[in-house]
């Protein structure tokens, strides 16, 4: 049976209710947060639901693991609220449907999931994936359609996922290296939570990555560089995968600079904010972002998510930080050059 | 009547031998082009290289009465090049010089068969701060032909019609007379087609060629802005669309505005993309711009019925590109090379009516439409494609997509629209549906114009 595996009494006990006392955008006293969260979860209407931005934190703030998220999201689709305009959630519900156009490169046990994002294209290559390149699945029969959690529609997740998750299977796939926390979270927390069983071993790419600059030995070189790490929403379903950016970094030589938007206190890209609340919010958390970068010394922005390197490459840029996916920064570390770059800006007239 | 071999000589006389042709191979390339009208062939192909050897093709084929017809780059889709009757194909791409850029009366006088894609690499490498208004066709469309059908660019929000951009004309007259329209009849300077002077580009401009070769032309030009963006809006209600383009030109702040409706790729399915796009010397002027647009429709925003898509710069980057490369991408998507629309201009509080026309017409007849609408005027009008594609090697699918096409330029014309560029048929309707002195009035031009009715004969024949 699927459904969300949600505990109300774990929500009883809860001291703190840091799912929303925490939230960046709230900005609520626990005692309101109490009685809006008691709200939510008698499925009564409360203001919280209009003005979730969907940042997915609240996700990492619950130390129960209860998916406060996913509660709230599935309360958003129950009530009729849309996080985003309806012509947007159209598009995104149209656009991934599995129409049975993908890619299946070479079948193997294990193998990367480039998501729905083509941005790996460019950034799978060269030593790092030596033995593990051409075994690919991507497009929309692979997807792990974790984005509707943005757009309070649980139910085309919770259709469409369960046969995702057999396509992968049937390949024969025992270790899946994701390359997007979407789909690692979506196979390691959403769902567990929703009751999907998973059968295959879902391997973060930051682990891959660490075991292979391992593995590279005396060819790694420390870039000794500062940098800032842009976390993004999906990095929330899995918070434990935080940790292994601090392990790239010591490998490499990166120093991740210290500053206030950083680890649980993350601000994203805010795309996703933009267009569900508009561009002031929006602006408002990348001009905050990028100024903490700038003022913690950063020579680097770290991308992990490739929506964040659309939203905020050419920023970052324009302050002078230069931005890299993190998987070219371990490529730079092995003498390899960067693979994703800022494209010329597109302008033409 | 003189033997068609004594032509062909009088016409290699006129251009040289390696500008002449009749072999099977040219005419079988001339007498078509990638729409829907059958084909015709031509008895010679000929490209002057000067004004004077088009008068001296133009007065042969007068003297003999031959059929004479001259060409672009043949990408109308609608057959506007065919030879109906045969004759001569003046194609006009050697004449392809930009010949004058004034940057401070801001115009260029470019000759007969200069391109679209040659224009603007002159203008982006001598005039980077001037631009003109750049159509979606082809970078091989000229710009005498784009001008000659009223085409419409990127500036058409701003400033109308392609042919609203002329500011003169160097003119062959069918009886062999060069003749110059607008300022440059009376100055050496090319800023106006018409004021103060009775404005006489009327009698060339919209006529497909059936009343004189057009050798010369000025086109007014326009500031280039250092940058340029594309905000994406999206709505899944028709009926705003109208409300939304006039919102969107009140600002004043909006280059142009394109919407996008067709059902595959799936993204696109059951939404109308509309495309505005700014420009700006600065961020700080972009980011004005970029507040008005989203002001104009905020409430739409927050009742969830309009919404903006974030879009990447590699994202964005086939949007910005001009010519769009999406419309080539779409006129092949039935595979096998086969795209025609009809393009009514129309009142913008017809776009929701038209839609339905489209989808109706669609499943009917069973063919892969789209439709790519640009904004023309402040809101005075637009252009409405009503567009099909479909595999050239299959006959029963050109004549579905024919009879589709035929049904919606009968539906617009009844709604009010004027075809834009209308094939032979079209005309026929439109020409039906005229005012009896207005038709009238064209008929007693040709005749003046063209006594032998020599001039791309076919269209706007007039009976």
């Amino acid at each position: 049976m699927i459904g969300l595996k949600f505990d109300k009494t774990k929500c009883v006990d809860c001291k703190g209710v840091f799912c929303l006392t925490r939230c960046q955008y709230l900005q609520l006293d626990r005692d309101t947060a109490r009685k809006e969260w008691q709200k939510i979860v008698d499925g009564e209407d409360s203001f919280v639901l209009e003005a979730c931005t969907t940042c997915y934190a609240c996700e990492e703030y619950c130390p129960f693991h209860n998916h406060p998220f996913y509660l709230i999201v599935e309360r958003q689709e129950q009530k009729g609220i849309l996080p985003a305009p309806r012509p947007i959630i159209t598009m995104w519900i149209n656009q991934c449907q599995p129409v049975g156009r993908f890619t299946v490169g070479k079948v193997d046990e294990r193998m990367l999931s480039y998501c729905f994002l083509p941005h790996f294209n460019t950034l799978v290559k060269g030593k790092l994936f030596d033995d593990t390149a051409g075994a690919v699945v991507f497009g929309q029969e692979f997807f792990c359609n974790a984005v509707y959690l943005h757009y309070a529609h649980t139910s085309v997740i919770t259709e469409r996922l369960p046969q995702i998750v057999a396509n992968i299977g049937k390949l024969g796939v025992r270790e899946l290296i994701c390359l997007h926390d979407e789909c690692y979270g979506t196979f390691t927390s959403l769902a567990p939570a929703y009751g999907i069983e998973v059968p295959f071993k879902p391997v973060h790419y930051f682990e891959y990555l660490y075991n292979r600059l391992k593995g590279l030995g005396k060819t790694v070189k420390k870039l000794d560089v500062k940098a800032a790490y842009q976390r993004n929403c999906s990095s929330r379903l899995a918070p434990e995968t935080d940790k292994l950016v601090d392990d790239i970094f010591s490998l490499i030589g990166v120093e991740r600079v210290k500053r206030e938007y950083d680890k649980e206190n993350a601000l994203c890209c805010a795309e996703i904010i933009r267009m569900g609340k508009g561009p002031a919010l929006a602006d408002d958390i990348q001009k905050r972002n990028i100024d903490d970068m700038v003022k913690a010394g950063a020579e680097y922005c770290v991308f992990n998510c490739p929506a964040c390197w659309d939203a905020l490459a050419d920023k970052v840029a324009r302050k002078g930080i230069k931005p890299v996916h993190i998987i070219d920064l371990c490529k730079l570390a092995i003498g390899e050059a960067q693979s994703l770059k800022l494209p010329e800006l597109a302008v033409e007239v | 009547m003189v033997t068609t071999n004594a032509i062909h000589e009088s016409l290699v006389k006129i251009v040289g031998k390696s500008y002449v042709s009749a072999s099977r191979e040219e005419k079988y390339f001339y007498a078509r082009d990638g729409g829907l009208m059958p084909p015709h062939e031509p008895d010679f192909v000929v490209l002057p290289r000067t004004t004077e050897e088009v008068q001296e093709i133009v007065r042969l084929a007068n003297r003999e009465k031959i059929p004479i017809v001259p060409a672009g780059a043949g990408l109308a889709l609608t057959g506007l090049v065919i030879p109906q009757k045969g004759g001569i194909v003046v194609d006009m791409k050697r004449m392809d010089r930009v010949l004058e850029v004034n940057e401070k009366a801001r115009y260029v006088i470019v000759e007969g068969g200069t391109t679209q894609g040659a224009l603007k690499s002159y203008l982006q490498k001598h005039h980077p701060h001037l631009r003109h208004s750049i159509p979606d066709a082809p970078p091989s469309a000229t710009v005498v032909a784009n001008a000659v059908i009223h085409g419409q660019g990127r500036l058409a929000h701003q400033h109308g019609f392609n042919s609203d951009m002329v500011s003169g004309l160097e003119v062959v007259l069918p009886t062999g007379e060069v003749c110059r329209i607008g300022s440059c009849s009376v100055s050496s300077y090319w800023f106006s087609k018409g004021p103060p002077l009775p404005d006489l580009s009327g009698l060339f401009l919209g006529w497909f060629g059936t009343t004189g070769i057009i050798t010369k032309l000025g086109l007014k030009l326009y500031p280039c802005k250092k940058l340029r963006d594309v905000m994406v809006l999206l709505t899944d209600k028709v009926e705003l669309v109208p409300d939304i383009l006039l919102r969107l030109s009140h600002t004043e702040m909006v280059e142009d505005t394109v919407i996008s409706a067709q059902p595959l790729p799936l993204r696109f399915r059951g939404t109308f993309w509309i495309m505005t796009y700014i420009t700006g010397d600065s961020d700080e002027e972009l980011e004005f711009k970029r507040k008005m647009v989203w002001d104009a429709v905020w409430d739409y925003f927050q009742s969830r019925d309009v919404g903006f898509i974030s879009t990447s710069p590699e994202g964005k980057a086939p949007l910005l590109s001009m010519p769009s490369k999406d419309t080539t991408r779409f006129a092949d998507v039935a595979k096998g090379g086969g795209f025609q629309y009809a393009g009514p201009i129309t009142p913008i509080e017809k776009f929701p009516a038209f839609i339905r026309k489209l989808e109706e017409v669609a499943a009917k007849y069973n063919v892969f439409y789209g439709s790519t609408t640009r904004l023309i005027g402040s809101g005075h009008c637009m252009m409405f494609s009503f567009s099909f594609s479909f595999n050239r090697a299959n006959p029963d699918e050109m004549a579905r997509a024919k009879r589709a096409l035929d049904e919606c330029s009968k539906f617009a014309l009844e709604e009010g629209a004027v075809l834009w560029k209308p094939d032979v048929d079209e005309q026929k309707m439109i020409m039906e549906k005229m005012d009896p002195n207005t038709l009238e009035l064209m008929r007693k031009i040709k005749r003046l114009l063209d006594p032998n009715g020599i001039m791309n004969p076919g269209n706007w024949e007039m009976r």
